[in-house]
C-alpha cells in the first residue's frame, strides 16, 4: 500500500522530438531523387556524397513544406535564416557534419492542440521547428567486421519538431503524435509513415517529485517506430525510473532504446562519450530571408488543416463531436464530407454513409477511398434518394452503392435501370396487400383475436409480391389499416 | 593562448587523429602559436559588427524542386575507398 502511494508521489515529465520526412521531389541542397524504398544507392549525386568542391543549394520547396507546419502550429516564423554545421564522424554522412539549423530554427514556439473533442482540450507548447538533412542508412553485417552504406537517404529534407518538456502522460505524446501526423498528412507535406521511417519520434522522460518545480535527469528512449511503441517506450521508462528512485538510485542521463518484444529499455553502449559537435554556420549555403510577401504566398496555397475540417463539422454541420473526429482522421474523408454536403443538407445522414458502409467497404475491399470513383455530388444523390423515400436505406447499401462504385453512374439512374424504386403508391400497393389477405384468411382470423406478431409475417409477403419494392414505412399502415 | 595536454587530447579525439607520443610537445607549441597570433584579432572592438555567416552577400540562393541529375551507382561508388556492387563498404560501427 505505502509502496503505490510512493508510486503516486511522482510525476512524468515529457519532452518529444519528431523527425518528419517532406516528400518533396528532390533532396534538401541536392538534385538526386527523394524516394524511399529503391536498390540501395540508386539516389545519390556529388552534394549528397560530399565530394569536394560541389555546393549545395536549398530546395524552395522544402523551405515552404516546414514553413507550412510552422504555420499551422501558430510559431513564429524565423524571417532571417541560416544553416549551420553539426560536426561528427559517421559514416551516415559522409561529408562530416550535418547540415542542420542550430542558431535560426525556422519556426519558434508554437502549439499544438491535442484532447479538442473532450472537455479537457490541451495545448502542448513547441520550442521549436527547425531544418535538417536525413543521414543514409547503415546496416551491419552479423559475423563480419564491415558495415555497408546505403546513402538513397542521405539529404532527404527533414524537420525536427521539438516540445517543450511540459507532456505529463503517455497518452498525451499518442494524441500529440496522432495530431501531428493529421497535420502533416492533410497538409500533403509528408507521408507520415512511421513504419517507413518517414515519422520518427523520440522521448526525453524524466520524473520527479509532485511539486517539485526542477527536471530530474532525462532518458532519451529511441527506436519507436510506431505510436504505440512510443506510449509502451514513455510508460516502462517511468515505471524503471520511479523504482530506482524508490530504491534510493540516481538516474542517470542516457539514450536508451525501447525494445518492443521484452517491453523493456535497454542503455545503449555509447562509443563516444563526448558529444562536442562544434556548430558553426554552413559557409556553401547563403543565408536566406523570409518576407511577408513569401509568407502570404504559402498561407494562401496551404491546405486545410484537420482542426478546422473538425471545428466545421460540429459547427457548421451540426456533427457530434465523435463523428468529425472520425471523418477529419484521414485527408480523403474530410475532402468528401465537404464536397457531399454542398449538394445535400442531411449532413448526419452524409456522415453516417462514411462512417458506415463506405469505411467498411474499404476495410472490406482493401483499397482507398482516393482510388475509387465516388465523387460528393454521387453521395449526395445515394443520401437524397433514401430522405426522399425513393428507395430503402438497405437497397440503397447493398445494391446501388455497389453498382455506383463498379460502373461510376449516378445512383438514381443507377436505382431506375435495376428497377429498385420503391412503391409508394397506395393504389399500387392495396390490392397486393388484399391478395395477401384474402390468401391468408386464417392467419388474419388469429391477428384478430390477438396474435399481432403476425403483421410481419404479411409485411413479408407483401415484400416478396413487390420483389422487395414495397416501401416499408407506408405498407405497414396500410396493413394496420387493413386489418382493423 | 596556451594549450594543455587534455585539450590536444579532446582535438585528436574528436578530428580522428592519431598522435605520436614523441610529437606531443612540438604540437602543443604549435597551437599554442596559432591560438595566439589569432588572438590578435580579438583587440578588433566587433561590438557593432555582424557576425559574417557566409563569404557571399548572395540571399535566398534556392533551387526548384526537380531530379535533375544523379550519380550513377556505379560511379558514386568507384572513388570509395571499399565497396561492392551496392553498397559503400566502411568498417563495422556499432552503436
Amino acid at each position: 500500500m505505502s509502496d503505490l502511494k510512493d508510486k503516486n508521489s511522482f510525476e512524468a515529465v515529457i519532452g518529444l522530438e519528431v523527425h518528419v520526412q517532406l516528400q518533396t521531389k528532390s533532396k534538401v541542397f541536392s538534385p538526386d531523387a527523394n524516394k524511399f524504398g529503391s536498390e540501395p544507392n540508386q539516389h545519390i549525386h556529388v552534394i549528397s556524397l560530399g565530394h569536394p568542391g560541389s555546393m549545395p543549394k536549398l530546395n524552395k520547396k522544402a523551405l515552404e513544406y516546414a514553413i507550412e507546419m510552422g504555420l499551422a502550429c501558430h510559431s513564429e516564423i524565423g524571417r532571417y535564416n541560416f544553416f549551420d554545421r553539426k560536426n561528427y564522424f559517421y559514416p551516415d554522412l559522409p561529408k562530416g557534419y550535418q547540415v542542420t539549423q542550430d542558431k535560426t530554427p525556422i519556426c519558434k514556439g508554437g502549439y499544438v492542440e491535442i484532447g479538442f473533442d473532450t472537455n479537457t482540450p490541451k495545448k502542448i507548447m513547441l520550442h521549436k521547428i527547425h531544418m535538417e538533412e536525413d543521414a543514409g542508412k547503415l546496416m551491419h553485417v552479423d559475423g563480419k567486421d564491415i558495415s555497408a552504406v546505403d546513402y538513397n537517404r542521405a539529404g532527404v529534407p527533414l524537420i525536427e519538431i521539438v516540445t517543450d518538456p511540459m507532456i505529463t502522460s503517455s497518452q498525451d505524446a499518442g494524441a500529440f503524435l496522432t495530431e501531428i501526423r493529421k497535420m502533416v498528412r492533410f497538409l500533403g507535406i509528408s507521408d507520415g509513415h512511421m513504419e517507413e521511417g518517414s515519422l520518427r519520434c523520440d522521448a526525453n522522460v524524466s520524473i520527479r517529485k509532485k511539486g517539485v518545480t526542477t527536471l530530474g535527469n532525462k532518458v532519451e528512449v529511441k527506436n519507436l517506430n510506431s505510436i504505440r511503441y512510443v506510449q509502451k517506450a514513455i510508460e516502462v521508462e517511468i515505471e524503471r525510473q520511479t523504482n530506482l528512485t524508490l530504491q534510493g538510485k540516481k538516474i542517470i542521463s542516457e539514450t536508451r532504446l525501447f525494445d518492443p518484444e521484452k517491453n523493456q529499455t535497454y542503455g545503449m553502449r555509447m562509443k563516444e562519450e563526448l558529444n562536442d559537435y562544434r556548430y558553426f554556420p554552413e559557409p556553401d549555403l547563403a543565408p536566406f530571408v523570409v518576407d511577408d510577401t513569401m509568407l502570404d504566398d504559402i498561407r494562401k496555397k496551404m491546405a486545410k488543416l484537420p482542426r478546422q475540417y473538425y471545428d466545421d463539422f460540429t459547427q457548421k454541420y451540426g456533427l457530434p463531436a465523435y463523428d468529425a473526429l472520425v471523418i477529419t482522421e484521414k485527408r480523403d474523408f474530410a475532402h468528401l464530407f465537404e464536397e457531399t454536403v454542398a449538394h445535400t443538407t442531411c449532413y448526419k445522414q452524409v456522415s453516417n454513409w462514411l462512417m458506415g458502409p463506405i469505411k467498411s467497404y474499404l476495410k472490406e475491399n482493401g483499397t482507398s477511398l482516393r482510388k475509387l470513383s465516388l465523387t460528393g455530388a454521387m453521395l449526395a444523390d445515394l443520401v437524397n434518394l433514401v430522405e426522399k423515400g425513393t428507395v430503402s436505406y438497405t437497397v440503397a447499401c447493398q445494391n446501388i452503392f455497389p453498382e455506383v462504385i463498379k460502373t461510376g453512374k449516378a445512383p438514381h439512374d443507377i436505382a431506375h435501370d435495376m428497377n429498385l424504386v420503391q412503391e409508394s403508391d397506395s393504389d399500387v400497393l392495396m390490392p397486393v396487400i388484399k391478395e395477401v389477405l384474402a390468401q391468408n384468411a386464417d392467419k388474419v382470423a388469429m391477428y384478430k383475436s390477438g396474435k399481432k406478431g403476425l403483421l410481419g409475417m404479411f409485411m413479408g409477403e407483401v415484400m416478396k409480391k413487390t420483389n422487395g419494392k414495397a416501401d416499408p414505412k407506408l405498407t405497414n399502415q396500410l396493413l394496420v389499416e387493413s386489418l382493423a | 593562448m596556451k594549450i594543455d595536454k587534455d585539450t590536444l587530447h579532446k582535438l585528436a579525439h574528436l578530428a580522428r587523429l592519431e598522435l605520436d607520443p614523441s610529437n606531443e610537445k612540438e604540437m602543443l607549441n604549435s597551437l599554442s602559436e596559432i591560438l595566439t597570433w589569432v588572438e590578435k584579432l580579438n583587440e578588433l572592438d566587433t561590438k557593432d559588427v555582424d557576425p559574417l555567416v557566409s563569404m557571399s552577400y548572395e540571399l535566398n540562393a534556392f533551387r526548384e524542386d526537380k531530379v535533375t541529375e544523379e550519380l550513377p551507382r556505379e560511379e558514386g561508388l568507384a572513388n570509395a575507398p571499399r565497396h561492392d556492387d551496392k553498397f559503400f563498404i566502411v568498417p563495422k560501427v556499432i552503436e
